[in-house]
């Protein structure tokens, strides 16, 4: 009896180890952060009415960089803080064969199109109404952005607002890119 | 100023309970009396300190002094009085303060009740309860002050989630808190027997009560949070296997293994390592909820907050499961059970299968819970462990469980004969068996509620058996019915407040049966006037009315009700716009009944009130839950009764 | 409610034809298996429910794409995988029996498995010590012994 229980009883206290290590671990992962499967595949495709009127859809853009936005009205204060970063982004780089399309999800009309016209976005914006094109980007929050490479395919992904310097960083990376 | 001073009676508190833990001890080991003397004032302080800083808080919050950062983001002006006074624990540092306040109560009933009577254990159960506290204290100090400043002060606060705006708010942390601060009492007890190495059936015999009373709370706890998830979060659940779920019901499955295999150790004398690690183990639990809850290194609906919190829970945690666990190891030597065992089957051995069920039990709902974590550490995958994958391996267990409630009061000690097995168990069996067999005429096809069905009236026959023969020897005595009843009730209250508790076990589990098995949903879009049909119910849309609150804006819906019977009732679900709150709260209405309810949600609705998008359901029997909580009150209550005198 | 009698057959002629427009879709939709499908689904925003179970916005629309994709025929599994194509493996709300995963499926009933193992042992421990018979048990006088039986025969009976 002595001469395994002598060495089996600290097992336990041992055995509690293994256990904190990993709850420690914890601290270095984000729960809420999801990582996407969808980075070099290639971009969903769809087709939505802009809320000016015309048509927009992911195929007429091929050979352009493409950066896809997800947001909402009701998305405070990451949305709000954003969207001054987008509009510029989009006047710098509209000339250079990129585009920047913002699609409003889990939204109401009118709350959009206010938020559109509280920061003069020139850029296109449609809704999606019934969330195909979201759940089509593994959105799981807003605002999340999307840089797609002039082939179509999805190369990075933004969660959260994005920054100029993040903006500018990712398409550059991908204009360098000879198509 | 209230704020400093607050803040002061903290930093104040912690000191002595870190005093009084550290004298405490060393009385323990030396003898000396004065230290207890000491000690005991020190945790008298505290208690007065900890009570001092909750009617500051408190009173920061009906004046509405912006100034305490806690204060403006839990309330606002137009939060109602009652939520000024219990939205205290609706966030993390006030949770926090009603713990340490329970901790510091529980620890004055320890000193006024044990100071005379059990000298031995005494300090050093003292010691334990201090320095526990004086943690609590430490985290209100350090990483989650309540009385943290806030500048400049703004002229509103934030107010409370409006999903805690609920009665359920107000008592579900206060009866969870209770169970779980409850269990510190038999860990420190269980500590003290392992450093004075009077590690008999004292410490046992001793907190019996205090297990008891920590268990009902928690299950009490637990309760209220079903029906809180139930009647404000709109799913129609009362469970969702969330991960903080899981953490607070961890130490209720280990408690309730304890107080089942404590009556071994009382009887027999064996498991003395067993009880010892499962009441270290329970507390250690309640500590990894605590933990779990507030680290947010699982995303959960409950989840507090993240930040440096976490690291001094998990710290604590490795503290408590280290020492405890090395103080066992070291006194295993003389923890030898005296007790023998002539036949499996026995009392001894359900008792034993009951604890294997329940710890196994416990550890699924423990694994599956650290597994996405485990899977991120081990291969950077995330992955989801939900309820498909709690039920499929917990049903099993529970239903075997629910057999064992049956068997186990009923079986001899040590060897129970053929005889003994067919007096106790024929009969029962045969109900049961019958009562599964008529429910399956009646139409019920699925084979997990047949057993159910089936086990819970084999258990209720074993009950009802055992009681009618304890009354029937009685009335030989002379005694008529009611006084046979009531006389075998006060003298054997243990056996039959345990009995009471089971009966409100299986009234639960029907509960949780009948709902999943019976429950009925539909979603639809109805224009005004036009009606959805459900499980006899006529639900008509009758339209929307807008309304300013005090707090918020709102939206209602008016519906009428009709079932077949003719009877009619207007439900009046709505959706809630809280400034602060950035997507629309639901406010379910529902029409409670014994055997169903009606749950109506208000989705989408068109701005000029002609459309609505409802959630429709027809939940089956979920009252049953709350009843059996009512008979788990009933029971406890009758198993905490005094022990009466023996009669010379 | 009362409607007009044409109004009646308005309405029961666009109920044949909508009733024939899914047919020429494909498949028509059981809202069981919608639901089924949506209770091994993760609602993405919410923590821990279903998607048959939230009562989100996302949850809802997960639903209607749930019932669109099987409404253009596909299996349950091809609308499970395309989620998983989405979002990755964490969308569906238990692993799935493979791999690593089976590890969450398994170790459960292993660890049942080993405290029945541990209990038969225990049992077995305690059964092998000899039953120490404490000496000079005083002997029972025989009324006493009477009555035990009668009653012991009375509960029997009973």
């Amino acid at each position: 009896m002595s001469g395994s229980t002598r060495w089996g009883r600290w097992a336990i206290p041992l055995a509690a180890i293994p256990v904190i290590v990993l709850l420690a671990y914890g601290f270095r992962t984000d729960p809420r952060a999801i990582p996407t499967p969808l980075v070099g595949k290639p971009a969903a495709a769809f087709r939505l009415k802009t809320f000016d009127g015309p048509e927009i859809s992911l195929e007429g853009l091929r050979g352009r960089v493409v950066v896809i936005n997800f947001w909402a009205s009701w998305c405070y204060p990451a949305c709000y803080e954003e969207a001054p970063v987008l509009e510029r982004g989009w006047r710098a780089y509209k000339d250079r064969e990129v585009m920047l399309v913002g699609i409003n999800i889990q939204d109401k009309e009118e709350p959009a199109k206010r938020f559109l016209a509280q920061f003069g976005h020139t850029f296109p914006n449609a809704p999606d109404p019934a969330g195909r094109v979201s759940v089509d980007y593994g959105v799981y929050g807003v605002p999340e952005t999307f840089f797609i490479d002039r082939a179509g395919r999805i190369r990075a992904k933004h969660v959260g607002a994005v920054t100029d310097a993040i903006f500018s960083a990712n398409v550059d990376r991908l204009l360098a890119e000879r198509p | 100023m209230t704020p400093e001073i607050g803040y002061a009676a903290t930093i104040v508190a912690f000191g002595l309970a870190l005093y009084g833990s550290i004298a405490s001890a060393i009385a323990g080991r030396t003898g000396r009396r004065p230290l207890v003397a000491s000690s005991e004032r020190a945790a008298v302080g505290v208690l007065v300190l900890v009570t001092a800083c909750m009617l500051l808080l408190i009173y920061a919050f009906l004046t509405f002094d912006f100034s305490v950062r806690y204060v403006a983001i839990n309330t606002n002006r137009g939060t109602p009085f009652y939520y000024r006074i219990t939205g205290l624990w609706g966030a993390l540092e006030g949770s926090i303060i009603l713990w340490t306040w329970m901790l510091a109560l529980y620890t004055l009933i320890v000193v006024v009740q044990y100071r005379r009577r059990h000298p031995e254990f005494y300090p050093w159960v003292l010691s334990a309860m201090m320095g526990i506290a004086a943690f609590f204290l430490l985290v209100m100090t350090i990483p989650a002050p309540p009385f943290e400043r806030l500048t400049p002060v703004p002229p509103d606060g934030r107010g409370l989630n409006p999903l805690l705006q609920d009665s359920g708010m107000i008592t579900h942390p206060v009866a969870l808190y209770l169970g779980f601060t409850g269990f510190t009492v038999p860990f420190a007890f269980a500590l003290a027997a392992l450093a004075t190495g009077r590690i008999g059936d004292e410490w046992i015999t001793i907190t019996r009560r205090w297990t008891v009373i920590a268990w009902y709370f928690l299950a009490l706890g637990l309760l209220i949070g079903g029906w809180w998830s139930y009647h404000v979060l709109g799913w129609g659940g009362y469970w969702a296997w969330d991960p903080v779920e899981n953490a607070a019901v961890l130490p209720w499955l280990t408690g309730t293994a304890l107080l089942h295999s404590v009556m071994i150790q009382e009887r027999r004398r064996m498991l003395k390592i067993w009880n010892l690690t499962l009441v270290i183990l329970t507390f250690s639990l309640t500590i990894f909820g605590t933990f779990l809850t507030r680290s947010g290194i699982i995303g959960s609906v409950h989840a507090f907050t993240q930040g440096t919190i976490g690291a001094f829970f998990l710290g604590f945690l490795a503290l408590v499961l280290l020492t405890s666990f090395s103080l066992l190891a070291w006194r295993m030597d003389r923890l030898k059970a005296q007790g023998e065992l002539d036949s499996i089957f026995s009392r001894e051995s359900v008792f034993l299968l009951n604890n294997v069920f329940l710890v196994a039990a416990a550890f699924t709902v423990f694994f599956g819970t650290i597994f996405p974590l485990l899977s991120e550490a081990v291969r950077g995958v995330k992955v989801s462990v939900g309820a498909p994958f709690f039920n499929l391996v917990n049903i099993p267990l529970f239903l075997g469980l629910l057999i064992l409630m049956g068997v186990g009061p009923l079986i001899a000690w040590r060897r129970a004969s053929a005889d003994n097995l067919r007096r106790n168990f024929l009969m029962p069996t045969a109900v049961g068996v019958a009562a599964a067999v008529i429910a399956r005429a009646l139409g019920i096809a699925n084979s997990l509620v047949l057993l159910c069905i089936a086990a819970v009236v084999f258990v209720t026959g074993t009950i009802v058996l055992d009681f009618l023969r304890a009354v029937r020897a009685r009335r030989r005595s002379g005694d008529g019915w009611a006084a046979a009843t009531l006389g075998l009730l006060r003298r054997q209250n243990r056996r039959y407040g345990g009995f009471v508790v089971h009966l409100g076990i299986l009234v639960v589990a029907l509960g949780v049966a009948g709902s999943n098995a019976w429950s009925l949903h539909t979603e639809t879009t109805l224009g005004r006037g036009e009606s959805a049909e459900l499980g006899g119910y006529r639900v008509r849309f009758d339209g929307l009315r807008a309304s300013e609150e005090s707090n918020h804006f709102k939206v209602t819906g008016t519906f009428t009700i009709s079932s077949g019977v003719g009877s009619r009732d207007v439900l009046y679900p709505a959706k809630k716009f809280y400034a602060q709150e950035q997507n629309p709260i639901a406010y379910v209405d529902y029409r409670l009944g014994l055997i169903e309810d009606v749950y109506l949600v208000l989705g989408d609705f068109a701005r000029d009130g002609s459309q609505a998008t409802i959630k429709l359901q027809v939940n089956r029997m979920v009252s049953w839950l709350w009843l059996g909580g009512l008979v788990l009150t009933l029971g406890t209550g009758l198993a905490i009764l005094p022990d009466r005198k023996k009669a010379a | 409610m009362s409607h007009p009698p044409l109004t009646r057959l308005a309405a029961a002629a666009l109920l044949v034809v909508m009733a024939a427009l899914p047919a020429l879709a494909a498949a028509p939709v059981n809202e069981d298996t919608v639901r089924e499908i949506g209770t091994e689904l993760r609602c993405v925003v919410c923590q821990n429910l279903s998607v048959a179970d939230s009562p989100s916005e996302t949850a809802n629309q997960m639903r209607g794409i749930i019932r669109e994709r099987l409404a253009a025929g596909e299996t349950p599994e091809q609308v499970k995988a395309y989620f998983v194509e989405k979002y990755g493996l964490w969308v569906l709300l238990s692993p799935p029996k493979q791999g690593f995963n089976l590890l969450v499926w398994i170790v459960p009933f292993v660890g049942l498995g080993l405290g029945l193992v541990l209990v038969a042992f225990t049992v077995r421990r305690w059964s092998r010590r000899p039953a120490a018979v404490p000496a000079g048990i005083p002997e029972m006088d025989a009324a006493t012994r009477d009555r035990i039986h009668r009653e012991m025969a009375d509960m029997d009976r009973s």
